[in-house]
Formats: structure tokens, C-alpha cells, sequence
């Protein structure tokens, strides 16, 4: 029963999961593109409360993402030729991660308060808008609860055991979630809450990030548009 | 010469009334929906005063416009990377009570009040919350007629290098009336400031709009906007603005507020304008130079040579007569007496401003009026021609002068014709009008027919559009969920979180906190056989 569910949990739901947040996203750009926005709120409450939660949380997420999304897909091969030992990365990861965890977390949580407690903020929310800060402090915990884990074996066999996981899931290999079978629940739960994140993604304001405007860095000032469309 | 055409707007504030017909109507047509209570995309402003949102003019304090670094165009706000590094948080973002908490009546109450000693009150509840407010603090008109005590209108922008501590005096008040709505720049910096590029000036007529489906709610263009006329629908998570009632300037129909304006001070016609010196204009080193650099990027409608180029950009023939007859044109360019709100923002606006008259400040220079040919002196005048001057040329006062000095001597050369049956052409010389002009000036600014305030030709759709066949049977303005908008007046959202508008209707909230116990327990009364 066990292993069915975890094959569940880590073989099958990490697909749907996948389908759903891109399949999702693009029906949702294509369909329903007015309510693809970032939904900012600093127009009811933009104090430093405010300006340091936001700033925090974003400048930490950021960092965390390209860290997991370096740390997780990048083949042993790879970073031992770079020079970078398992148990070396791994240490990487410890401390990168615990430091950008701690300052995603603190960011979060003024945000939550913000959300929570703001007349302002609150009456003018999604319910989404709440359910996504609580999944983010929750995915945070469980991350940071991790690392007093993972200095019990400083040797990045676990490390190595989650990488080929997640690198046998997006090269479709079916035996990927056998590597994983035996790792600590709290892995277990950071990734499976990472998972539920790409599943709610095209459901809430979490699609702005597909909209980053890094093509405004390169483009004229002034936009005319054309007589003929 | 890349030439283009816009239509212009003046408005004549010598003869605006402050009635707020152009705000109401406007507000009716485009902003009573939920989100966009506090917004309004025209609003009438008593002058001196803070204005609506508070301070707005400041431009140290709210980064708006461009500014001139290292001889280099780039918004006050800063360079693209400076902007997209503020992303997070827009730094200078107004807040809502900059512009006030938005407000609605509890009317309800004056009906199902229980019985007391003492008439019921439809109390106030904010439009945000829900919630009853105590007090209302602001609103978007809450200067009117210089209400308020003088220190705090005295921190009015326009008051730079005017020795204000005498205006504050009963004796030497002075007040104009300021309606507001976006200037459909010719260099926005709305629209240089947006990093999604969702906003745009259009070809064919200059109308900026938002595209509502491409606008991501960074929120760099409300900050970016130095008039402050852009406003964010905290219900759709995205940015507004004064559309110009395009769909009524397409089909030749001026806008709401001009359409409705009782003073009859609103003006729209066709503006040619090389596209090519826009950005040479907006970059003069000197804010005092900003105003005439303008009217450098006007182009003259009869002058051969621009019509040849106009035919060739594809303006349409009738856009070109419209442009000749234009009476925007005729007080920007021939009679010089409109000029652009705020021209140091550099941003070229295109709504102009006809400067207010006032009255003779004493009774001793009233009595000079009557010198023959003489017009009275501007500066003794109510309204200090600096703070006209600080409002529409960036401080110069020549300009202003002159203008007024035309619009004086305008009325002394009629009063002489009709009243007098002598005509006093002298006036006319000392302000270098002629006889012509002014008659055109006075059929043009003071009967202010319908029709020679409103010349605009319609928008050619089929030049617009490739299929216009395709255009057929649209829904016309809609909140992005097809003609659903349209046919239930409410939007309808689906799974993908947009939150449904009738969530909480515009209209009376379950107040519990004033209702007292005997209102809360229905009153059962039995009225005949059972």
C-alpha cells in the first residue's frame, strides 16, 4: 500500500501536476487573459511593511528557484567536472538555501500579516491570494525543516537520490520514483507541496511570473500602434 | 516629417463654470463600477489647491514625467533597469488616500430605521471595507470654492516664486477652476514606463489607451503619469485610464465631458504633427523653451509641402480639411492664446488651457478701464499671472501675458463695435490682432457654437481595419469574458480566480454595527383573519 501510494505521490501526480500547470497556463493565457496580472495590492497598503515583505519575499523566491532549478537538474557529471564534490553541493545547498529560505520566509510572513490583518488588503483579496501566501510558508518550513535533516548525512547521497528523481521525471524514465523510496517524510513533503504548487499555478495570480518583462529592457520608450491591424 | 494627426482638445477656463457636469458625466459613463470608485478620469479641481490626488504637481515627490540627464531623454523615475528594479514595489506609488477612501451612503437606513426621537441618517461606509466611516477625511473635490483654511492650499505647486502670504488675505483671494483629464501626450511617460508595453498611442487619431488584456498591473505607469491619470481597478488588477471616448471620436462625436460641458469651454479638432521632433522637443534643455518646442512639432494644415507629406502618410482628405478649420489649432498656433498644462513635465501634452481672466484687483485700476485704447493691465488682475504662468509655460510670464492681453482686448474691440458703434481698432494694434482674427476669435471662443467647437472628422474603419465586414455585431466595451459584460452588466469569471464582481454589490452592506436590537428582530404584526 505504501509503495502504491508513494508511486502515487512521486511517479504519477508529478505528470498531472506538470500537464496541468502547462496545459493550464496556456488555456488560461489564450482564453482568459484579463485576469492574467500580478494583482498587486500596494495601492490599498504600500507602507515598509509593505516595501520590505515584498521586496524580501521576491529577491529570496528568486534565488531558491534557480537554486533548486540548478541544484535538482544539473547531472552529477556535469558539477563534479565544474569541481564541485556531491558533499561539497550539497553543503552548497545547506547553507544557500537555509539563508534565502530564512529570507523568503520572513518575507512571507509580513505578507501573511499584511493579508491577514490589513482591512484594506483583506476585504479586497482573492481567497487564492491567501490560500497561495499559506502554501508558500508551508513549502518554506518544510524546505528549511530539511536542512537539521540533511547535516546528518553530509555525504550528498540523499542530494544525489532526489537530483536523479527529478532528472529521470522530465527525461521520462519510469523507474524514477524507486530512487526516492526510502529518503526521510520530510523530503517527502517539501516535494510533494512543491508539486501541489505547479498544480494550483494557473489558478491563481502565481501566472504573472510567466510574464516577466524582460523584453521592456530592450525596447523603444514610446509605443504607436499602426492604423491596420 | 513623419507627419500624423491627432485630435487636440482646448479648454477655455475663462469661461469654466466648475458645475462638474464634464466629472459626473464621465464618471457615469466610464468609472461607476466596483474598483474604480475613487477614479476619476475627468475631475475639476478649485485652484489654488492641493488637487486630486493630493500634491499631484510635485514632481520631487512623485517622480512623474521625464527629466533631461546628460543631455539624454529618460523618465524622472529612471532608467529601464531603475524601473524594473522597483518591480516588487513601485516606490512612488501614490496610496489610496492620496486620492481619498471612496465612499458610499447607507440610504437604506433612512427607510428601515427603527422609530426614534430623532431622524434617521444615511451614514457613510467606505466603498474598500464596507465598513461605516466615522469621518470622511478627503474626497475628490474636497477643496471646492477654497474650502479648507489657506495654509494648506497655500502648498499648492503653482505658488513657486510667488509671494503667496498676501493671497491668504480675505482682500486678495483669488480661486480658478482646473478640469482635469489625461493630455494624450505626445510623449507619454505612461507609456515609456510600462514594461508589459500594454500601453499605446494610437496612429490614426493620438488616443493612448491601456490594452487591458496585455496590462500586468505593474503599476509603473500610474507613478510614471505626472497628471496622475492613470488609476488602478483594484478589482481587475489592472491600470485605467481616459479613453478619450474613443468610440464617439471615431464616429465624429466629441467626448462625454465635452459633449456635456454647459459652459461650453471644451474644444476638439485635428492637430498635424511631425512625429520626427518629438523627441528633439522633449529633450530642450531649458523647461521655459518646452512650450514653444511644442508648437515646433505642430504642423501648419494649409503649408503645401506638410499636406504633400500627410497624403503620403495616408491621412485621409477629410482629416485635412478638419485639420485647417481646427479650432484647437486656431488657439494653439494662430491666436497663441492655449497653452499646455505643465509643459516642464515634458511630455507634450495635448489637451491646451485657455488662462482665466479676473477681475480688476481695485477699485483705482477698475477706473482705468475706460482710458481710450488702453487695455487694463494684466498684472492687475486677481489671479497673479506667475501662478497662471508657473501652470501652463514652466514660469514664463510673456506667454500668459499676452494671451490675456488678446482675450482683453477681444472684448474692448467688441464692447466699441456693438455698444459703442464705434470700433476701436487701436486695441487691435497694440496686441497685433486683426480684424479678422478677432471676429473669428470672438465666433470661435465667445458664442462657442456646437459646431465650431467640435470639428472632428470621422475615423475612416475602413482604413483601420482590414476586414471591417469582421467588425460587425461586436459587443462594444467589455471586461475581457466576450459580450458578457455587455448583455448582463456584470462580469462573469471563470475557474481561473477572477473573483466575480457581484461579490460584494455596488451598493448597501450588511451594516450590523449601527442597527440597535429592536431593528434586528423582525416586528411581526398581524393585519385581518388568519
Amino acid at each position: 500500500m505504501f509503495e502504491y501510494l508513494h508511486d502515487l505521490a512521486f511517479a504519477v501526480f508529478p505528470y498531472i501536476a506538470g500537464t496541468v500547470f502547462l496545459v493550464g497556463s496556456l488555456i488560461r493565457f489564450e482564453k482568459s487573459q484579463y485576469t492574467w496580472k500580478s494583482n498587486t495590492t500596494q495601492l490599498m497598503s504600500g507602507g515598509p511593511r509593505f516595501r520590505w515583505g515584498i521586496n524580501l519575499f521576491h529577491i529570496g523566491i528568486i534565488l531558491l528557484f534557480f537554486g533548486h532549478l540548478f541544484g535538482l537538474l544539473t547531472p552529477t557529471a556535469v558539477y563534479t567536472a565544474m569541481g564541485l564534490t556531491p558533499g561539497a553541493k550539497q553543503l552548497l545547498a545547506i547553507i544557500a538555501g537555509g539563508i534565502f529560505g530564512i529570507v523568503t520566509l520572513v518575507g512571507v510572513v509580513i505578507l501573511l500579516h499584511r493579508r491577514l490583518t490589513d482591512p484594506r488588503v483583506r476585504k479586497t483579496s482573492y481567497p487564492m491570494d491567501s490560500f497561495i501566501l499559506i502554501l508558500l510558508a508551508a513549502q518554506l518550513v518544510t524546505g528549511l525543516l530539511t536542512i537539521p535533516v540533511s547535516t546528518g548525512h553530509l555525504d550528498g547521497e540523499v542530494m544525489q537520490q532526489i537530483s536523479a528523481w527529478a532528472q529521470g521525471l522530465v527525461t521520462f524514465q519510469t523507474g524514477a520514483a524507486a530512487t526516492i523510496y526510502d529518503i526521510h517524510w520530510i523530503y517527502k513533503l517539501h516535494m510533494f507541496l512543491g508539486m501541489l504548487m505547479f498544480l494550483v499555478f494557473p489558478f491563481t495570480r502565481l501566472v504573472h511570473i510567466w510574464s516577466v518583462p524582460y523584453g521592456y529592457a530592450f525596447r523603444a520608450w514610446q509605443v504607436v500602434r499602426m492604423r491596420s491591424v | 516629417m513623419k507627419v500624423r494627426a491627432q485630435i487636440g482638445k482646448v479648454l477655455n477656463l475663462d469661461k469654466c463654470i466648475g458645475c462638474h457636469t464634464c466629472s459626473v458625466t464621465c464618471k457615469n459613463v466610464w468609472t461607476s463600477r466596483e474598483g474604480m470608485e475613487y477614479a476619476w478620469f475627468n475631475n475639476v479641481e478649485t485652484k489654488p489647491g492641493v488637487g486630486y490626488p493630493k500634491d499631484w504637481e510635485n514632481q520631487d515627490r512623485w517622480n512623474g514625467g521625464w527629466a533631461v540627464r546628460g543631455g539624454k531623454l529618460q523618465p524622472k523615475a529612471g532608467s529601464k533597469w531603475r524601473i524594473l528594479a522597483n518591480i516588487f514595489a513601485n516606490p512612488d506609488l501614490p496610496s489610496i488616500d492620496d486620492y481619498y477612501e471612496p465612499f458610499n451612503f447607507d440610504y437604506q437606513r433612512l427607510h428601515n430605521a427603527p422609530d426614534s426621537k430623532h431622524q434617521p441618517v444615511a451614514k457613510p461606509f467606505s466603498a474598500l471595507t464596507g465598513q461605516p466611516m466615522d469621518k470622511i477625511e478627503w474626497g475628490p473635490n474636497w477643496e471646492e470654492i477654497l474650502g479648507g483654511e489657506f495654509e494648506k492650499r497655500s502648498q499648492d505647486y503653482n505658488f513657486q516664486n510667488v509671494q503667496k502670504e498676501i493671497y491668504g488675505q480675505f482682500e486678495n483671494t483669488f480661486m480658478m477652476y482646473l478640469p482635469r483629464l489625461c493630455e494624450h501626450c505626445l510623449n507619454p511617460t505612461c507609456v515609456a514606463s510600462c514594461p508589459s508595453g500594454a500601453i499605446y498611442k494610437r496612429e490614426e487619431d493620438g488616443i493612448v489607451l491601456i490594452d487591458q488584456d496585455k496590462c500586468r498591473g505593474w503599476r509603473m505607469c500610474i507613478s510614471g503619469c505626472p497628471y496622475k491619470k492613470i488609476y488602478y481597478n483594484w478589482q481587475s488588477g489592472k491600470s485605467e485610464k481616459c479613453t478619450f471616448c474613443f468610440p464617439r471620436i471615431e464616429v465624429g462625436e466629441p467626448t462625454v465631458c465635452s459633449e456635456t460641458c454647459v459652459g461650453r469651454i471644451r474644444y476638439l479638432g485635428v492637430i498635424l504633427y511631425d512625429a520626427d521632433r518629438i523627441e528633439e522637443a522633449a529633450s530642450a534643455p531649458s523647461e521655459q523653451d518646452l512650450y514653444e518646442q511644442q508648437m515646433r512639432v505642430f504642423l501648419d494644415p494649409h503649408d503645401p509641402e506638410v499636406i504633400a507629406e500627410a497624403k503620403k502618410a495616408g491621412i485621409p482628405e477629410q482629416w485635412l480639411e478638419a485639420a485647417q478649420r481646427s479650432p484647437v489649432y486656431k488657439m494653439a498656433m494662430d491666436w497663441k492664446v492655449a497653452f499646455p498644462l505643465h509643459p516642464e513635465y515634458r511630455t507634450l501634452p495635448m489637451v491646451w488651457y485657455v488662462p482665466p481672466l479676473s477681475p480688476i484687483q481695485s477699485a483705482a485700476d477698475a477706473g482705468n478701464i475706460d482710458n481710450e485704447g488702453l487695455i487694463p493691465d494684466v498684472g492687475s488682475l486677481r489671479i497673479p499671472v506667475k501662478y497662471l504662468a508657473n501652470m501652463l509655460t514652466a514660469g514664463d510670464e510673456r506667454p500668459v501675458i499676452r494671451a490675456l492681453e488678446r482675450m482683453l482686448a477681444m472684448r474692448k474691440f467688441k464692447r466699441s463695435q456693438t455698444v459703442d458703434g464705434d470700433p476701436d481698432y487701436s486695441v487691435l494694434e497694440q496686441v497685433g490682432l486683426s480684424e479678422d482674427m478677432v471676429e473669428d476669435m470672438y465666433q470661435i471662443m465667445a458664442i462657442a457654437n456646437y459646431e465650431d467647437r467640435f470639428d472632428i472628422p470621422t475615423n475612416s474603419k475602413e482604413l483601420s481595419h482590414e476586414d471591417p465586414y469582421g467588425e460587425r455585431s461586436g459587443c462594444g466595451f467589455s471586461f475581457g469574458d466576450g459580450c458578457n459584460t455587455a448583455s448582463s452588466g456584470r462580469t462573469k469569471t471563470d475557474i481561473f480566480g477572477g473573483r466575480p464582481a457581484s461579490r460584494r454589490e455596488y451598493g448597501f452592506p450588511d451594516i450590523q454595527v449601527y442597527q440597535s436590537q429592536a431593528a434586528r428582530k423582525p416586528k411581526v404584526t398581524e393585519e385581518g383573519s388568519s
